[in-house]
């Protein structure tokens, strides 16, 4: 589990990474710690999968994307974590994960994110995925983001805010 | 868009070296100087090409509890819901979609038992019933946009 260092490192880059020369340095002046300890604890997090990845989250919209469709399908609970790994291999599939079903509303236990220059390129990839699950699947749809609402990181309520 | 810019975004989807001049070193990498990256860097993200640049972290792994939630909101009260929703802090990102359920939204906490009452707060401020769709696998999660 997490320590109440880490979780001051998950505060102090809520606005992101420095654009100083000596960012972890940044960090570790603010933290009151080593430099090479904020680099340590960087690197120990990277393995253990709390910190995905050090990198640029690029806007969809700008790069061009512009048919961001979530894809949602109805797929055998007996073969859908089967199918799952093999839809989230897809090049084109960005995020792919099982969910539960609401029903009567929502029948859908699989979603995986497509993103294409135009709507036709994004149920171009929603075919191939559904050549993919095969007869497994037993309905699906494609729901596009129309609008941006809102768009900030995630924060962790009061536990994100340090102890 | 230039080459530069391209090469940046799919040069630094992750991999940033964890080294004591960390933007010199990925410059290196790139072919440019250190002063330039960070001005490519700064310059994307003024202009919203970039919605972010730093490290992304695991809301669960670090025990806090996620997940994606989705309501049906009637037309005319739309703008006047998403208000309510985008109020929460514990709300990160919202998308209007179309489709009956309308309005799908991520919202963060930091256990299941805060996460499920703010849900609760959120389906009480609007009067609108929230469905939670919390991951229960994650087959793949890895940015392979081309820029």
């Amino acid at each position: 589990m997490p320590d109440s260092l880490d979780r001051a490192l998950v505060e102090a880059t809520q606005a992101g990474l420095p654009l100083t020369p000596r960012p972890y340095e940044d960090i570790a002046r603010r933290l009151g710690i080593p430099e090479d300890e904020v680099r340590a604890r960087l690197g120990a997090l990277l393995d253990g999968g709390a910190l995905r990845r050090i990198g640029v989250v690029p806007n969809h919209y700008r790069l061009g994307y512009r048919a961001n469709g979530m894809t949602v399908w109805n797929i055998d609970d007996a073969e859908v974590d089967i199918l799952g790994p093999r839809v989230g291999a897809l090049p084109f599939v960005s995020h792919c994960y099982r969910r539960p079903r609401r029903r009567p509303q929502w029948p859908y236990n699989l979603f995986a994110m497509v993103h294409g220059r135009d709507r036709a390129e994004a149920e171009a990839y929603a075919e191939e995925i559904a050549g993919l699950v095969g007869a497994a699947c037993r309905g699906r749809d494609i729901l596009y983001s129309t609008r941006i609402l809102k768009k900030t990181g995630l924060r962790l309520g009061a536990a994100g805010r340090g102890d | 868009m230039t080459p530069l810019d391209r090469a940046i975004i799919n040069g630094l989807q992750g991999g940033f070296p964890l080294t004591e001049r960390p933007y010199a070193d990925a410059a290196e990498g790139l072919g440019i100087r250190e002063i330039d990256l960070v001005e490519r860097l700064r310059a994307m993200l003024d202009e919203g090409t970039l919605t972010r640049f730093g490290p992304l972290w695991d809301p669960v792994a670090l025990g806090g509890a996620v997940t994606l939630a989705a309501m049906t909101v009637p037309e005319d009260r739309f703008e006047a819901v998403a208000e309510a929703v985008n109020a929460f802090p514990e709300v990160a990102h919202n998308y209007a979609r179309d489709h009956a359920l309308n309005m799908w939204f991520v919202a963060a906490d930091s256990d299941a038992g805060a996460l499920a009452r703010t849900l609760a707060r959120i389906a009480a401020a609007t009067g609108l019933e929230v469905l939670s769709f919390p991951k229960e696998r994650e087959y793949f999660l890895e940015l392979k946009l081309e820029a």
